[in-house]
């Protein structure tokens, strides 16, 4: 019943939270001169083709460039109508992006969940790796095991993404003949659901999720690591050991669950962090994210596919957050019961 | 009779250094108790351990042996298997903490963990286990066995959560208890209860109890045989009757002349006068509001109310409570770090005539010279000093931040206090590292000294300190209290430290004054049930003045349990009345 009202408590704030923000990114967005169609004006005139000006100038008119600031901002989000009627982020309508001159949906929307799968898996692959390798670590603290995740660890950390991602294509191909590039076949592109297309997207995202998570995971562990060791030296390890638990056991029910909070605390940071990082590697490694694209439309001020772009960063973040939170209160009483004693 | 438990030139050490415990030797008997005395550093904690091989990581056990003749016959414990020693942990042999804040797991409800202890060694199931733990929650004194089952460590006091660990070694039915200072983080009165609790298990079940500590008056009231230990070995031994009756060592008497004790008084002393006073508290009042987050309701808690204290130009004022009785708020409203609810004042004199200063109204001008005339003494002589700073910059920092004379004299006098509190000039250049705990809280009087205040704030400067060190210090208090004629309002939870220092004792409970009066008029005449518990929960290092636990549990429960013409009527407390000139207690008339 708490959880439920915390939770209600939580969506609200993350709702505030997501306005805010979606003021900050057009003001950001608007902030260098100009924007994308009155800079094509400008180059059209230049260059003298009267017609391409006049459908330039009707897009201005149609997304409502020429209005003030605060009217473009409201119209965008949909609080208030435009030329087109109510159509804004929360009708459903992303808005129309000029570079490509297609509907942001139509550009974004396989790419959007493909993005999500992807770094969703690379998250994953962070706590599998860091929480065995991390609880090893602490548990055998100065010994080879504890020198070997670490150097790995280390070797992840500082090891560039994209090199570490030709590095593994080369290698994976070779002797595991894993496919190069993409996300998925080729011939499966456009295509509907199929279960030889889910083989194939499995297959294509073993490299990309090992080259963004390695880092992450090198990061969580020493972090998960230090954690552990802190809780190992604490009176109530020795009070359990006095109860004569056998060691293993004794680690995972008490330290474990102490050291457990920072590491579920992380997963409302590890999402941006992941996806604004794998923007290079999604480059490189030709993966059909929405990384590349939000590399050009920045590049060629492409305001309202950038601005969505963002938009969904942003609440990704949001919902990463919002899940740790809700986890942190179920897992650690004291949160739940906060102000109800010391 | 064979011994329960024998030890035998036991030695443990650390890495290749020399050590730290040599040729230690004892026996326990069945259901007997056995008491481990020293001082921090006599390696006592580190022999009681080694019973259960429960060192830490880099201590060795080096040599001797220790066995253990119980219901599963003779068993050699130094030499077991590991998986062996696990089943006798627990089992056979349990174990209670020193510090019952941080000796249960705060993730995991009580029940949880005591229930545990049947799981491992019983093979019990849920509803078994939680039988057996819901009776000894009764035996061990939870009204509620039920909701204690399904309560988090930090939602109890820090006694109950004693009891709560008592339970955990009690459930499986030890043969021998081991209880590491299981006292010593509790408050007097708790410390009474909590003794006798382990004293009326004991006599029920029969078990034998190795009990750690550094208070010859616990031992005093527990145990049967004693063993006295200093720097790693045994001093002295023998029966609880020989060696507090008539110590032998030096080491033990030492110990002895600096254990604390409340006087036993023939006649009351005079009444204070009150007519130079140097600080003034009135009708000091303070509520803090504990934010909740989200959308619940603000909760207040007062932490003290209509607190009116005088401290005489010259003479100690004590404020002695337990925790969470307010005597801590009240140090930091007279030091202005808090400021009172409205209604409340405190007002400083100067003296010589000048006018008074309100310390929560002063301009900065009046608080730079209020400052310099009021300094504190802080309980932790460990985390009041910089561990990055030097002696040096540490002592003349104050008159630095007030821009009192040049470099060469702020070093004088940096010299001239280290003097003053016993420690050598040369100190100076030294990182407080370096330092013991009594050296350092020498050092926190002197930069308490350099500005040359006229009153000293001391919150429980002694309470962190061994025995004898804490003798020294209370010693060097007095010294300079009447070198520099320094007045002090002193703050500590122990009646007997304070029977020593004070002019005048405020007794607090629960945010109010239940008691005042000068020490010795106190002591004769003590009206007030919980001044009568904490006089009566005192263990004495006297076999034959054992602790009353009635008069101590008459006391020290909640103030709506007290007799009638002490109780409270829900929250409101009744008026503080004058029983006879300079003694005040707060009852009904």
């Amino acid at each position: 019943m708490m959880l439920l009202r915390y939770a209600v408590y939580r969506t609200f704030t993350m709702l505030l939270t997501l306005w805010v923000v979606s003021i900050l990114v057009f003001a950001i967005i608007n902030l260098p001169p100009g924007d994308y169609l009155s800079n094509q004006i400008a180059e059209l005139r230049a260059t003298g083709q009267a017609e391409g000006v006049a459908k330039a100038e009707f897009l201005r008119k149609e997304y409502a460039l020429d209005k003030p600031l605060y009217q473009q901002y409201l119209i965008w989000v949909g609080f208030i109508p435009g030329p087109l009627g109510f159509s804004g982020l929360i009708q459903g309508d992303f808005g129309w992006s000029f570079e490509f001159d297609r509907p942001v949906g139509d550009i974004v929307g396989d790419a959007l969940w493909l993005t999500v799968l992807v770094n969703l898996s690379a998250v994953l692959f962070v706590y599998a790796v860091a929480l065995p390798l991390g609880v090893l670590a602490a548990a055998k603290s100065e010994t080879w095991a504890d020198y070997t995740a670490g150097f790995v660890g280390y070797l992840g950390l500082a090891t560039p993404n994209f090199l570490l991602a030709l590095i593994l294509f080369y290698y994976g191909h070779k002797y595991f003949n894993l496919p190069i590039g993409g996300l998925m076949s080729p011939e499966f592109e456009g295509q509907p659901m199929s279960w030889d297309k889910v083989k194939s997207i499995l297959l294509h995202l073993i490299v990309p999720t090992f080259v963004i998570g390695t880092s992450g995971a090198a990061a969580m562990m020493q972090r998960l690591r230090a954690n552990m060791l802190d809780e190992l030296s604490k009176p109530y390890v020795e009070t359990a050991k006095a109860k004569g638990l056998a060691p293993a056991k004794l680690l995972a029910k008490y330290p474990l669950r102490m050291a457990f909070n920072p590491f579920v605390a992380d997963i409302g940071n590890l999402l941006p962090s992941m996806i604004s990082g794998s923007v290079l590697v999604s480059v490189v490694l030709g993966l059909q994210t929405i990384g590349p694209a939000l590399l050009t439309a920045l590049k060629s001020q492409d305001q309202f596919l950038a601005g969505f772009i963002l938009m969904f960063v942003a609440l990704l973040t949001l919902i990463g957050t919002m899940i740790s939170d809700i986890l942190l209160v179920l897992l650690d009483p004291r949160i739940r019961y906060g102000g109800r004693g010391a | 009779m064979t011994p329960l438990l024998q030890v035998d030139a036991l030695k443990i050490g650390f890495g290749t250094a020399p050590a730290v415990v040599e040729d230690v030797s004892f026996d326990v008997m069945p259901g007997e108790t056995l008491a481990l005395v020293g001082e921090s550093g006599s390696g006592k904690t580190l022999t009681c351990r080694s019973v259960l091989r429960i060192l830490p990581e880099a201590a060795q056990l080096r040599s001797g042996s220790i066995r253990f003749d119980g219901t599963n016959g003779p068993q050699d414990l130094f030499n077991l298997s590991e998986r062996a020693m696990r089943k006798i942990r627990g089992d056979r042999i349990s174990m209670i903490f020193q510090e019952p804040m941080r000796s249960l797991s705060p993730l995991h409800r009580l029940g949880n963990q005591v229930a545990e202890v049947l799981r491992l060694h019983r093979n019990m199931n849920r509803a078994q286990s939680k039988k057996v733990v819901l009776e000894q929650f009764d035996r061990v004194g939870f009204v509620d066995p039920e909701r204690a089952w399904r309560s988090y460590p930090f939602e109890m006091s820090g006694g109950m959560r004693q009891r709560a660990m008592i339970a955990m070694a009690m459930v499986a039915k030890p043969e021998l208890l081991i209880a590491d200072e299981p006292t010593t983080a509790l408050d007097v009165t708790t410390q009474a209860q909590v003794l006798g609790l382990i004293n009326e298990l004991q006599r029920e079940t029969g078990m034998a109890v190795i009990l750690v500590t550094h208070d010859l008056g616990v031992v005093a009231n527990m145990a049967q045989k004693v063993v006295v230990m200093n720097k790693g070995r045994v001093m002295e031994s023998g029966s609880a009757a020989d060696v507090l009756g008539s110590p032998a060592h030096g080491y033990t008497q030492k110990l002895f002349n600096a254990a604390p004790m409340i006087p036993e008084v023939a006649t009351p002393a005079r009444a204070m006068e009150h007519d130079d006073i140097i600080m003034d508290l009135r009708n000091v009042t303070k509520t803090f509001t504990m934010r909740a987050g989200g959308w619940r309701k603000p909760v207040t808690v007062t932490a003290c109310k209509d607190v009116n204290l005088q401290v005489v130009r010259g003479k100690t004022l004590a404020v002695v409570g337990e925790s969470g009785s307010g005597k801590t708020t009240c140090a930091r409203v007279a030091l202005g770090a808090e400021v009172p609810d409205e209604g409340g004042e405190v007002l400083f004199y100067p003296g010589d005539g000048a006018d008074p200063l309100p310390v929560h109204g002063m301009t900065p001008m009046q608080r730079t010279a209020f400052q310099r005339q009021a300094q504190m003494v802080f309980q932790d002589p460990y985390s009041s000093l910089s561990p990055r700073m030097r002696i040096g910059a540490t002592l003349t920092e104050p008159l630095d931040i007030h821009g009192i004379g040049t470099r060469a004299e702020r070093r004088e006098k940096a010299e001239e206090m280290l003097g003053w509190v016993g420690l050598n000039p040369e100190m100076l250049k030294r990182y407080p590292h370096a330092f013991s705990g009594g050296q350092r809280q020498r050092l926190s009087i002197a930069r308490a000294l350099t500005l040359d205040p006229k009153l000293l704030i001391c919150d429980e400067p002694t309470s962190a300190l061994d025995v004898s060190v804490q003798d020294q210090i209370l010693s060097l208090l007095e010294d300079i209290r009447d070198r520099a004629d320094l007045s002090y309002l002193f703050i500590s939870h122990d009646l007997a430290v304070v029977a020593r220092i004070a002019d005048e004792v405020a007794v607090m409970r629960a945010g109010v004054i239940v008691e005042q009066a000068p020490p010795d008029t106190l002591f004769y005449n003590p009206q007030h049930p919980y001044t009568q518990a904490l006089i009566a929960a005192q263990p004495e290092p006297d076999i034959s003045r054992p602790i009353d636990l009635d008069l101590v549990a008459k006391g020290a429960g909640a103030p709506t349990t007290w007799p009638e013409m002490f109780r409270f009527d829900a929250l409101e407390a009744p008026a503080l009345r004058e029983l006879e000139p300079g003694h005040l207690v707060r009852c009904h008339a």
